[in-house]
């Protein structure tokens, strides 16, 4: 009973604290509206087009080749700071796991993804 | 220095064809690249799946565990290794053809397909729940790009993006599911979870049951049980027809695996899991018979049947125990060949010009390719159970131990719904010997890859039906190795 | 040696397979190879085996072989296993010699046909099937291969299959035998659920103790196996579909209705013969039905004017003894009469198929004639075998008929009624086979000039099987001659380890040459002396007199009538079973199917096509409803976990 509790009691405080923030700011905050606040937010430039237009589908791929090297990265700190206690055997590892990724970074470049034609 | 290589018990003595499959993998890859010998990638991809079955069989009996007992070899794994390789071979000698007149023979797909069964190895071979996770992730990501693989066909693109959608949808659950787990029992070895239930279930029960049902889903879509089944017709129909025949099998297979070592052994103990299985194996084979009734496909029809067959093979897990296990497997070889071949012999007929899998296409076929006709009317004597063929004793050994462990009502249900299956296989049977072509029909053009699929499902079909106890035997023997 | 057993039945599998996967792809000196070739490496198997089996042991003659295990499914289990002891050896030897021969003369008999390629196959399969019936270990392997040879009669039957009456005769066959096939599994069920298994030393072994002898229960299953035994091989009831058969071609009417599948039944029960001495009553049964339909065929051969219908008449006639001797507990006299049959009968149905082929087609011996100075060959071999069938002595018929009909009148179980009849049936037989040996071969030629034209005697290929088929009807039956000639009966002895009733006291006071022996010379030569009779009176009428035999056949026209229309059996049959069976069924079919059932089931699938059409709308194809399920299940199952 007391998990259903502690759920309740998390949902209460959840909806609480939004519906709360929302009532001061309506209390506290100026009635002002004019048309230019319905306007997209662009940096203060005017915009031009649709916002639904076609990406080059380029960019995609060029944002899945960084992964390869962020999820690189996020195995290489950990075993960077314990190298000095693994050895061999995860120095053996790692070097594997690197050539997995260039070999997938390899690939990408000989199908000519890399070049910006 | 630490020694975590034997703290972790790292030995990679047992995951030798899954190594084996991965380096296939790269080396197909690294063909792709080249135009000059990407042609060679089928061979390759042979020649690698010939050596992991081989060292798959050499695993046979020596069963043990290790990397930090994240990775269980055990006879169960083993046969179910065995008949994904088994499959994923069929299917590269059936697709070879099609993929060559659809200008869709590249390296990449068989780079994709090892892939995927690499994942599907690792899930059975695995008794921890966050490496059956990976392993299905592995099988999954690249089943989606196989199935959007044909680019010019608008059908395979949206195959392609539903089942992404659907099945990243379903992997949220099924993550969610295992940290549910995770959080009511620290763990997620499934060894160390059958060991401490009692104290789990009394604990937490909430998270657990809670977990135990999103683990459910989460297999559950893989294998296409309704209500989580959507996904199956028109992915099954809109991908290549080889990649369909794949899909139809491989992973049904892998996600069976799952099921069965997460629901017979480890959670054995949640005594309401044969109710909900009962539920969802007559919910599954009477929503997939009933649908494949009014299909003018053959591609979507055996998508609906696909659906029924998984909801046979559920049967097997509202029983439970070793018999049970054993029927379960026996059927999933004995569905692996005659599902195969029936898809075999529709790639086989798509290769014509214009094809589309119509029931209409297949008019007039028994006069321009007689032989060919008799081995699909077998592929559809055998998907509707009919002796002597093996669909018939795979039927048999599932419902006898429904009736055995009593329950006379699912055994009455499912053999209905193989009743109702008959007309609709039988469809395919009368339409190709008995109706006559409009216009003259174009004969199926035969090529020796296609044969050798064919002969050897039509072989299997039949001489596992004729002498069952060899494999009868072989799946009675595969058990969980989990004490 | 013994480890190649299962290359016996395997090897005319393999030459079918060739053969009919190869569908008229080889050319024929090919198909001829490995059709011959595959049944002459089984004979020659089968005889290293038996030379094998003979020096063994008396006590322990028998080979097995167990293949694998085919079915298991709770406490029942089969195996696919041969077993060769004396019994089935003497089986194999002359499936495959027989068989063989035949082959070789079907080279030259079917060599004008389309479908030689075709006819090779079956017979290559028949000839699987025959000795897995005869090999099996146990009954049900022995079914299938039961099964497996009605299959190949039934296709052989109806190998010209655009000709009506060739497949309705195959129907035909293939219906009557389906009646004793449902009598033989009733019977098997019977054996399964007492003793618990189907292997035949397993069964033989434990029937007296499982079963009380002279029961209800083992009676039943007894007859049930019998009548099984009679759609096999053409006994009362069921033998209308024999002379049907004879539509085949003549070869296989030699193989398959003469010398071996028709056979099949004696050989079932022979090798039940430890079930059916318990069962005193049933065999009774079987000794009344053989007698009967030895002697009503026979009368039904008197008046057959076709060649091929007089000799399946005829065979009839003699399965019949078979079975009488079966049923008076001399299993052995039945094997061997069996053995000498097909000698004789295989011959018979050659020459006749050699007349035919000759005759261009003619089967009716009123259009024949004259025919020995043309036929040389075929005359001489012929007349060996009708020697042989009327039992005169020395010949191979003689042995086995005296054995059976001696055996008939002495045995515990015999009568003198069943010797009576025998003696009456040998007669008979002696008649009609002297009739058709005068009006095939002597008299005047009454065929027409366009025919006469195209007589010629048989290629070597026909007519040297026939020479070989009449050395072993000659000396076929010197391996069983009677005890009182002063010699072992080897026959006897060769079976005795397999027979129940083998030792019973009647042979060996025989042996040591009590007082019975000078009934049983008596015996013998009565029957002889009614034999002599009979060729004389053949004489007479077909020879020397003919117009006595118009004469006669005004006087006995009702008789003679009845006979030429074989007793109204066919047509008796079509009124008591066939119309009420057809009118049942189109009562069935008009009322009770189309608008009890039709309108049940048809309404049963409308509802699943309506459901179907009605589900069919989840499936929309937008990926927001699929999702829309899926969550639907998600909520479900999961409040079901948690609050269920």
């Amino acid at each position: 009973m007391s998990e259903y509790l502690a759920v309740l009691l998390f949902a209460v405080a959840g909806i609480g604290i939004v519906l709360i923030t929302f009532g001061i700011s309506r209390l506290l905050r100026p009635h002002n509206p004019y048309p230019e606040k319905n306007v997209t937010y662009e940096c203060a430039e005017e915009t031009v087009g649709p916002s639904w237009i076609q990406f080059n589908n380029r960019f995609y791929i060029f944002a899945l080749i960084f992964v390869i090297f962020d999820v690189e990265a996020i195995f290489l700190f950990p075993w960077a700071v314990a190298f000095g206690q693994l050895g061999l055997f995860a120095l053996v590892e790692v070097t594997l796991f690197l050539m997995i990724l260039f070999f997938g970074l390899f690939y990408a470049w000989k199908k000519g993804v890399l070049k910006w034609v | 220095m630490i020694d975590y290589v034997s703290a972790l018990s790292i030995d990679f003595g047992l995951i030798v064809p899954e190594i084996t499959v991965l380096v296939t993998s790269f080396v197909v890859m690294m063909l792709a690249c080249s135009k000059k010998v990407s042609s060679w990638s089928s061979t390759v991809t042979l020649v690698g799946y010939v050596l992991a079955l081989w060292f798959t069989t050499r695993q046979w009996g020596h069963q043990g565990s290790g990397f930090a007992d994240m990775v269980t070899c055990d006879n169960f794994g083993i046969v179910f290794k065995a008949i994904f390789i088994v499959a994923s071979i069929i299917v590269v000698f059936l697709g070879h053809r099609y993929l060559r007149v659809k200008g869709l023979h590249r390296g990449e797909y068989y780079a994709l397909m090892l892939v995927s069964t690499l994942g599907m190895m690792v899930m059975a071979n695995s008794s921890d729940l966050i490496v059956l996770f990976l392993g299905l992730e592995i099988m999954s990501v690249p089943l989606y790009v196989m199935a959007g693989m044909y680019r010019r066909s608008l059908e395979s693109n949206e195959a392609g993006i539903k089942y992404f959608f659907m099945g990243a949808f379903s992997t949220a659950f099924l993550l969610l599911g295992i940290a549910f787990i995770f959080g009511a029992s620290g763990t997620t070895n499934l060894r160390s979870i059958v060991t401490d239930f009692s104290y789990i279930a009394n604990s937490f029960p909430v998270y657990l049951y809670a977990g135990v049902a999103l683990i459910l889903i989460g297999f559950g879509f893989k294998v296409g049980t309704v209500p989580f089944h959507t996904w199956v017709p028109d992915v099954y129909q809109g991908a290549p027809t080889p990649v369909t025949a794949f899909f139809s099998v491989a992973p049904k297979a892998a996600g069976f695996a799952a099921l069965l070592r997460v629901f017979v052994y480890g959670f054995s103990e949640v005594t309401i899991l044969s109710d909900v299985f009962w539920v969802l194996a007559v919910l599954t084979m009477t929503v997939g018979n009933l649908l494949a009734l009014r299909q003018d496909n053959v591609k979507r029809m055996l998508a609906y049947s696909s659906i029924s067959h998984a909801g046979y093979i559920l049967v097997a897990l509202v029983v439970g125990g070793a018999d049970a296990v054993a029927a379960a497997i026996f059927y999933l070889v004995a569905y692996t060949m005659f599902n195969l071949g029936g898809f075999g012999v529709v790639t086989l007929l798509e290769t014509r010009s214009g094809c589309k899998s119509e029931f209409n296409e297949l008019r007039g076929l028994s006069k321009t390719n007689p032989y060919l006709t008799a081995t699909l009317a077998l592929f559809m004597f055998a998907l509707s159970g009919f002796p002597p063929t093996v669909g018939f004793i795979g039927k048999f050994y599932i419902f006898s131990a429904a009736m055995q462990s009593g329950f006379v009502w699912l055994t009455v249900i499912g053999v209905m719904n193989s009743f109702v299956s008959v007309y609709y296989y039988l469809r395919v049977i009368k339409t190709s010997f008995f109706d006559e072509a409009e216009g003259t029909p174009v004969p199926a053009v035969l090529s020796p890859t296609i044969i050798i699929a064919l002969v050897i499902t039509a072989v299997g079909t039949l001489g596992l039906g004729l002498f069952p106890q060899q494999l009868l035997q072989l799946s009675q023997a595969a058990i969980f190795g989990m004490p | 040696m013994s480890e190649y057993l299962f290359l016996i039945p395997l090897l005319p599998l393999i030459g079918f397979l060739i053969n009919g996967l190869l569908l008229g792809r080889l050319p024929r000196p090919v198909i001829t190879i490995i059709a011959c070739g595959s049944v002459a490496l089984s004979l020659i198997l089968s005889v290293m085996l038996f030379v094998e089996l003979k020096s063994l042991p008396v006590d322990s003659r028998v080979i097995e072989q167990t293949l694998l295990p085919w079915i298991s499914s709770g406490d029942f289990s089969v195996n696919i296993g041969f077993l060769l002891d004396p019994l089935s050896a003497v089986m194999i030897l002359v499936v495959t010699g027989v068989g063989f021969l035949i082959h070789v003369y079907s080279v030259g008999y079917m060599a004008h046909d389309p479908g030689y390629g075709r006819f090779f196959a079956y017979l290559n399969l028949f000839t699987f099937a025959m000795l897995t019936l005869v090999l099996a270990d146990n009954y049900l392997l022995m079914f299938v291969g039961w099964e497996g040879v009605g299959l190949c009669s039934y296709l052989l039957i109806g190998f010209w299959y655009h000709k009506k009456s060739a497949s309705d005769a195959g129907k035909k066959a293939f219906i009557v035998n389906r009646i004793g096939d449902f009598g033989f599994l009733i019977g098997l069920f019977i054996i399964f659920w007492n003793v618990g298994s189907l292997e035949f030393d397993v069964v033989m072994k434990q029937a007296p103790l499982v079963f009380a002898a002279g029961g209800a229960l083992i009676t039943t299953a007894c007859l049930m196996l019998f009548l099984g035994a009679t759609g096999k091989s053409a006994q009362i009831p069921l033998y209308v579909w024999l002379p049907d058969a004879m539509e085949g071609p003549t070869p296989v009417s030699a193989l398959i209705h003469a010398a071996t599948m028709v056979t099949a039944g004696v050989y079932m029960i022979a090798r039940s013969s430890s079930l059916f001495v318990l069962a005193p009553d049933a065999l009774m049964v079987i000794a009344i039905i053989g007698a009967c339909t030895a002697l009503f065929a026979a009368t039904i051969g008197l008046a057959q004017n076709d060649i091929k219908r007089v000799l399946a008449y005829s065979t009839v006639s003699q399965l019949g003894y078979m079975f009488l001797a079966c049923g008076v507990a001399a299993f052995s006299a039945g094997i061997f009469h069996l053995m000498t049959h097909a000698f004789f009968k295989a011959l018979l149905f050659l020459g006749a198929g050699s007349v035919i082929h000759a005759m261009s087609d003619e089967q009716d011996m009123r259009n024949m004639g004259g025919l020995k100075k043309h036929l040389p060959i075929t005359f001489m071999t012929m007349f060996v075998a009708t020697l042989a069938i009327s039992g005169i002595p020395g010949f191979s018929g003689f042995f086995s008929k005296d054995e059976i009909l001696w055996k008939a009148f002495s045995s515990d179980h015999g009568h003198v009624i069943f010797w009576v009849i025998g003696v009456a049936t040998a007669g008979l037989t002696a008649f009609y086979m002297f009739r058709l040996i005068y009006l095939t071969f002597y008299g005047n030629e009454r065929m027409s000039d366009e025919a006469k034209h195209h007589l010629h005697e048989s290629p070597k290929s026909m007519t040297v099987p026939l020479m070989v088929l009449a050395v072993l009807s000659l000396v076929g039956g010197l391996v069983g001659m009677p005890h009182i000639f002063g010699v072992t009966n080897y026959f006897e002895e060769w079976l005795g380890p397999v027979m129940a009733g083998a030792h019973e006291p009647v042979s060996h006071a025989l042996a040591s040459g009590g007082g019975d022996a000078s009934m049983e010379w008596l015996l013998m030569g009565l029957s002889v002396a009614l034999v002599a009779v009979c060729i004389f009176l053949a004489y007479y009428f077909y020879r020397k007199n003919l117009k006595a035999t118009t004469s006669l056949a005004e006087k006995l026209s009702g008789l003679r009538t009845l006979l030429v229309n074989k007793y109204y059996v066919d047509e008796v049959y079509g009124a008591l079973v066939v119309r009420p069976t057809v009118y049942f069924s189109v009562f069935l079919w008009k009322i009770i199917d189309v608008i009890v059932i039709d309108g049940c089931i048809n309404g049963m699938a409308r509802l699943g096509g309506d459901i179907s059409d009605t589900l069919r709308h989840s499936q929309s194809g937008r990926l927001r409803n699929y999702a829309t399920i899926f969550a639907a299940g998600v909520v479900v199952l999961v409040a079901y976990f948690v609050f269920g």
